[in-house]
């Protein structure tokens, strides 16, 4: 069935045990973000140690593919530098505005290439970057505080 | 599973009338549209009077010294005549516009350009009373004109039930009330709000009742005469009409006295360099070309429902929900958002289901060709208060059968196993 493109295991294993959810007592920014159009939810908590991601937490509510996106990000980027995880998000990105066309740099995107299928479905893909856009903000944030 | 007594109106011969119903979707899926409460699909007779309009009678309305423009007046002057039988109403009481969502905003915008000599005006100390169920289209326009013009929101509750708590409604609508704006079927309730005690007390202070009909005209028999409110709006798109057009209905004497809000052709009486003065109502609220097309279109679409009946219409989905909220209620985890009895309530039957989340379930149930609505269907104040992040909505017509429901019902059980 096509649906099984859009849900694979990797991704119904991140919703049933999301990871790094439940958000850290410290943090150098702490964002919110919404989306709109179907109410899902997610507060972001991001330490960085200068330019490198030390602690990733969140918590939120939203269907399996936004809340399976934001633990693969948790994965993903939790030790990495700014540097690297600009990368990741630029390839994570393409993917997702692909319209099926691409598979993903598993060497770079690990999980995330999980996330492939969601890209021949144009009302989820700003499910799968619902936490994305709160890192990214969050980030932005965290740097601004540092300096 | 089993059957109930059959629909009086004739569903099988009634989506011959669609051809959307031709098509396949997901790889040769039958198409199960439970999403009407959102657009509803279209007759051939709505598609060809709006097509025929462009091949035919093409020409700027009310404008122009020639036999197109003769003609195309005469269409759109004749849908307008349709509305207004099909309402009750009269012919100078329906205005045109693009959208119930525009319909809303012009009784919102044209009140807050009333000034302190009309009736209308409405200041700091006044009140405007919604209710928690609305769409945010019947409030926002009205949270906006508080924030103008210094005026108090407040609203009615609703109870767990999903039906409007009245039982504080002296405390509601006050002497201070202006305007009472609420919708008459809740869009993801599906609740039928009671109109009669709410527009007596509303009229014994003074104020005016605005009511979102978007989910109670397509669906039930509506006579504007016997409502007791005093403007009405409703969307051609979801009454089988086109999109892009909307009906505000008002009180003639009303309409009168309430200030335009879109200003610029056709809305005049007479122009200088410095001022300007009104046409009568309807045309003082129908500023440049309108929607020409889409007016003749929904006057089909009015007509094509009115050859049916609406009565029978509405009994076919009273069945249609009592079949569903029955069926529906038999699944595990199954939890109707709403009333669960098909007293006073209409076909929206919106649901959660364990844990599953409903753009998972819509995802799922879009695979097997049925087409529901998810999230929290512009009503977001609503399901906050109900506890439900979001919810799928199935919403019924005339099209639809107690087969759709059954493979809605077939679907959730299997989208229970996957996820």
């Amino acid at each position: 069935m096509q649906l099984d493109n859009l849900y694979q295991e990797v991704i119904l294993d991140h919703y049933k045990n999301p990871q790094h959810k439940g958000l850290a007592a410290h943090f150098d920014a702490q964002v919110h973000h919404i989306n709109p159009s179907c109410g899902d939810e997610i507060t972001l908590n991001l330490t960085l140690a200068g330019d490198v991601v030390t602690s990733v937490s969140w918590d939120g509510v939203g269907c399996s593919i936004s809340q399976a996106s934001v633990s693969i990000l948790t994965d993903l980027v939790i030790g990495k530098s700014l540097e690297d995880v600009e990368k990741i998000s630029q390839s994570f990105m393409e993917l997702m505005q692909s319209k099926g066309s691409i598979a993903g740099d598993e060497t770079l995107l690990e999980d995330a290439v999980a996330l492939a299928g969601v890209s021949q479905y144009p009302a989820r893909i700003k499910c799968a970057l619902l936490g994305w856009m709160a890192f990214k903000d969050a980030s932005v944030q965290a740097q601004a505080k540092g300096k | 599973m089993r059957s109930m007594s059959l629909p009086k109106i004739s569903t099988a011969e009634i989506i011959t009338d669609f051809p959307i119903f031709t098509r396949k979707i997901r790889d040769g899926k039958r198409l199960v549209y439970l999403d009407s409460g959102a657009t509803s699909q279209k007759p051939q007779c709505v598609i060809d009077a709006e097509s025929n309009f462009y091949r035919t009678h093409n020409a700027a309305v009310h404008r122009g010294a020639h036999q197109l423009a003769e003609e195309a007046t005469d269409a759109y002057e004749g849908a307008r005549a349709i509305v207004a039988r099909f309402l009750r109403a009269e012919i100078d009481e329906i205005v045109f516009t693009k959208s119930a969502t525009e319909s809303l905003n012009l009784v919102a915008y044209a009140i807050g350009n009333a000034d302190s000599a009309n009736r209308f005006h409405i200041k700091a100390g006044d009140e405007i009373v919604v209710t928690e169920m609305e769409h945010h289209a019947n409030l926002i326009p009205w949270q906006q004109l508080a924030s103008r013009t210094g005026a108090t929101l407040t609203w009615f509750e609703v109870t767990a039930e999903g039906r409007l708590d009245l039982s504080q409604l002296d405390r509601v609508i006050t002497e201070r009330t202006k305007i009472v704006a609420l919708t008459h079927q809740s869009n993801v309730l599906g609740t039928i709000n009671p109109l009669t005690q709410i527009t007596q007390r509303a009229h014994e202070v003074g104020a005016v009742v605005v009511l979102d009909a978007c989910q109670s005209v397509p669906h039930m028999p509506v006579d504007v005469r016997t409502l007791g409110v005093d403007f009405l709006a409703f969307s051609g798109h979801k009454a089988v009409g086109p999109t892009g057009i909307g009906i505000l209905w008002g009180k003639s004497k009303l309409l009168n006295e309430l200030p335009p809000f879109l200003t610029g052709g056709s809305m005049i009486e007479n122009v200088t360099m410095t001022n300007a003065t009104w046409a009568k109502a309807p045309k003082k609220f129908e500023a440049g070309v309108p929607n020409m097309a889409q007016a003749v279109g929904l006057g089909a679409a009015l007509n094509y429902l009115d050859n049916i009946g609406m009565s029978s219409i509405f009994d076919h989905e009273q069945e249609l929900t009592r079949y569903g909220l029955q069926v529906l209620s038999e699944i595990d985890d199954l939890k109707i958002v709403g009333p669960t009895s098909s007293a006073d309530r209409g076909g929206t039957l919106s649901f959660t289901v364990g844990d599953i989340h409903p753009h998972d379930l819509g995802q799922f149930l879009d695979a097997q060709g049925i087409a529901v609505r998810t999230g929290h269907h512009c009503a977001w104040p609503l399901t906050r208060k109900l506890g439900v992040p979001a919810t799928t909505r199935a919403s019924f017509y005339l099209y639809n059968t107690t087969e759709d429901i059954d493979a809605l019902v077939t679907g959730i059980r299997a989208a229970q196993k996957y996820f």
